[in-house]
């Protein structure tokens, strides 16, 4: 027994020095984390330029100075989809067709047609206050928003995308350089008109994020700015979200650094042919501030002394806005999962739609037999929005009010001219009914992946109660599937084994001492 | 009361080797199925695959041995004395009657112990080797990717996986309660760790003369 134990512990050895890899050099993480310690200093001091030092009345004037040295960029950034708000994509189904911010509909603030104005407060130019807008002229290029690094540059609200009247464009323009995250965040944080409203992993906490919230971007950690992963050639910049894109191109992926077998222990890197390092990296999103989770547009327009109003929770977060409806928001949320393969379809413009069930805006495609896909996490957006009852399709309402009369709901608070004004301007009849209707939209959670020792634990998704797999399908993953017959069988069949054993041993005894009785 | 030789060293070896291994396996496989907790799923997998492995190898010493001894043909089935075998475990062991089958060493097995070990060594063993090899490697990393077999997911091997395991497991039982049916209650499991074992059919004889008093005065 004892030889055979001391050989069973030889085996054992022999096996963990097999498996377990020899790691004396430096390891392709601490090389990464050495890449990107070292910060690139700007070659050239803008402050020094004589040209910038003058004073600028309009903000076309410094596009015009930028594009004097910097020439050929603004044509460029006019090719990008920062500037034409939509790009040419293939959905499954409907063809090819114009897909973006300027001609989809979210279930935020639902759409820009008619809300220019304010929505495009964060287009990369200046002046888009409307469809007429020149997307030809070179010096409405904003170049100031992505390139300002003395972090005072602020676009005006309602501004349709010109510089706040408070900012020194001469200032700005003297300490340009390299996007930083502030540049990225003042938009991409911010979206659907709040900090963290759509995205739940773009928020201001990504400012200046501890390691525990993001390991990337961690101020007191690597420190990485957005563009050192959505790198950009000719401004077009690597990266884009389901939300207005369709097709499986120009994504960052983790891989790209990592590789696709970043783990030492290859169990792990096995789990990467169909989970994406999302899923266990990203154990939880909006992990500072709330995300909104639901939007119930059918809710608005209450007045009080016939004003409009707004309540907020204890926190302070907002629940109720007369001009938007009522809302639910949430923190440190663990994301839903789907399988996704890169591709998704999209509800466009005039689509009809089915009210009996939620109608998904962007459905991510997907399943375990498709060879592209892996499971991901997303965050759910829910809403109630408004639709034509006639026509079944989505309405573009008109929100903002330029002037008076001109049917913006967050003046009059009417939906029947907010729907009137709005569908004329996407060119479809409004039949005059309208009603709300449930809808979806699917957004993958990328950023805010956490410290290594935070990630997803194998338990959490290999159990069979309540694991964050739970709703995936059409695969078996261990620890969470089995077959009901063969638990039941199996168990059954130990169950009588060991009765029958017990009563075999039993019997023995019993007899054998009344055979000692009568002998 | 001759004490003979019946387990070889490596005989011995490759039981209690074996016979930890699978227990080990049996608990961290059932972790790993979601019956029970024990190791933590992540140790469980870990010590699951670590010990498959050991496994392997200790399968392929024994087939080895096996083969150069001879001694494969004890697992030989045969249809001789296997009904009296049955019949023994079923009346006689309670009437003390004598074991059916002379235990020698050159046969250790009495019939429904062939018929058993042979099952589990060209059915059980194979289908979970097999399917276990499908489990752990129908997914490999090569140098920069993870390749798969196109095996359509883990279902059926997951399953014919739990099947092996739930037989071995009642196996178990009752090859643990068999060990009390030797010719005294421990002298089976002494002869498994000592390689002895008395194999003098003396007190067998007496207890067939006991035997057949005891039938003649249950006929009168």
């Amino acid at each position: 027994m004892l030889t055979a134990l001391l050989v069973l512990g030889v085996f054992f050895g022999m096996m963990s020095v097999a498996l377990h890899k020899n790691s004396s050099e430096s390891t392709p993480q601490e090389k990464l984390k050495e890449q990107y310690a070292h910060k690139v200093k700007a070659s050239v001091d803008h402050s020094l330029f004589p040209q910038l030092k003058k004073k600028f009345i309009k903000p076309q004037q410094v596009t015009a100075e930028c594009i004097s040295c910097h020439n050929g960029r603004a044509a460029e950034v006019m090719h990008s989809t920062h500037w034409s708000w939509e790009r040419v994509e293939y959905i499954a189904g409907k063809g090819i067709r114009p897909l973006g911010k300027r001609t989809v509909l979210n279930n935020f603030c639902i759409g820009i047609s008619g809300n220019e104005q304010s929505c495009n407060k964060c287009h990369i130019g200046y002046g888009y206050a409307n469809a007429k807008f020149n997307f030809k002229d070179s010096l409405n290029v904003d170049c100031l928003a992505c390139h300002d690094n003395s972090s005072t540059y602020i676009k005006a609200a309602g501004g349709a995308g010109m510089p706040d009247s408070s900012v020194n464009l001469s200032y700005v323009a003297q300490h340009v350089g390299k996007p930083q995250r502030t540049n990225c965040g003042t938009c991409h944080f911010f979206g659907g008109g709040g900090n963290n409203v759509k995205h739940g992993d773009l928020e201001k906490a990504l400012f200046d994020p501890s390691r525990n919230v993001d390991v990337h971007m961690a101020s007191d950690g690597s420190d990485m700015q957005c563009v050192d992963c959505h790198t950009a050639e000719k401004h077009q910049m690597l990266g884009k979200m389901y939300s207005v894109s369709s097709m499986n191109r120009n994504r960052v992926e983790c891989e790209r650094c990592h590789s696709a077998m970043p783990h030492t222990d290859d169990v792990l890197n096995k789990h990467t042919l169909k989970v994406a390092c999302q899923t266990c990296h990203i154990p939880t999103y909006a992990k500072v501030n709330p995300t909104k989770l639901y939007w119930d547009w059918s809710t608005a327009g209450k007045l009080k002394n016939g004003q409009p109003y707004e309540e907020t929770d204890s926190s302070g977060t907002d629940v109720y806005m007369s001009i938007k409806g009522s809302f639910v928001w949430g923190k440190q949320l663990k994301p839903d999962y789907v399988w996704f393969n890169g591709t998704a379809t999209h509800y466009l413009v005039g689509d009809t739609l089915d009210p009996s069930t939620p109608l998904k805006l962007n459905e991510l495609y997907g399943s375990y037999d498709d060879p592209d896909a892996k499971i991901y996490p997303v965050k759910i957006h829910r809403a109630k929005q408004i639709y034509d009852v006639k026509n079944n399709y989505l309405i573009q309402p008109k929100t903002i009010s330029n002037k008076p009369g001109d049917g913006g709901y967050w003046k009059e608070f009417n939906w029947q001219r907010a729907s009137e004004e709005g569908m004329k301007l996407v060119d479809l009849p409004y039949s005059g009914k309208f009603g709300f209707t449930e809808t979806e939209m699917y957004w993958p959670v990328n950023h805010m992946v956490s410290p290594k020792d935070q990630t997803v634990k194998c338990m959490e998704c290999h159990t069979r109660e309540n694991g964050r797999l739970a709703n995936l399908s059409g695969f078996y993953l261990p620890g969470r599937d089995y077959n009901p017959w063969v638990e039941w069988l199996g168990g059954g069949m130990l169950v009588l084994t060991f009765a029958g054993v017990l009563l075999h041993g039993g019997a023995r005894i019993i007899i054998g001492r009344k055979r000692k009785d009568t002998h | 009361m001759k004490k003979e030789y019946v387990y070889q060293a490596f005989e011995r070896f490759w039981h209690w080797t074996q016979a930890a291994l699978i227990i080990f396996l049996g608990v961290t496989g059932f972790e790993i199925h979601g019956s029970i907790r024990f190791f933590g799923y992540d140790q469980a997998v870990r010590y699951h695959n670590t010990a498959s492995i050991s496994f392997l190898v200790l399968i392929v010493f024994a087939i080895f041995w096996h083969f150069t001894t001879g001694e494969w043909r004890q697992y030989l089935p045969t249809w001789k004395n296997l009904r009296a075998q049955a019949e023994y475990y079923i009346f006689g062991i309670f009437r003390n009657a004598p074991h059916p089958t002379k235990k020698s060493v050159l046969s250790k097995l009495n019939p429904l112990q062939k018929l058993v070990y042979a099952g589990l060594k060209v059915l059980v063993i194979p289908v979970m080797v097999l399917s276990g090899l499908l489990y752990m490697f129908y997914r490999y990393p090569q140098r920069y990717e993870v390749l798969s077999l196109n095996i359509d997911g883990l279902q059926a091997v997951a399953l014919l996986h739990t099947i092996g395991a739930f037989l071995l497991v009642s196996f178990f039982i009752v090859h643990l309660y068999l060990i009390t049916t030797g010719r005294t209650v421990t002298s089976n499991l002494k002869a498994m760790i000592t390689g002895f074992e008395k194999l003098s059919n003396e007190p067998e004889e007496r207890k067939i003369e006991i035997h057949k008093t005891e039938m003649s005065e249950v006929i009168q």
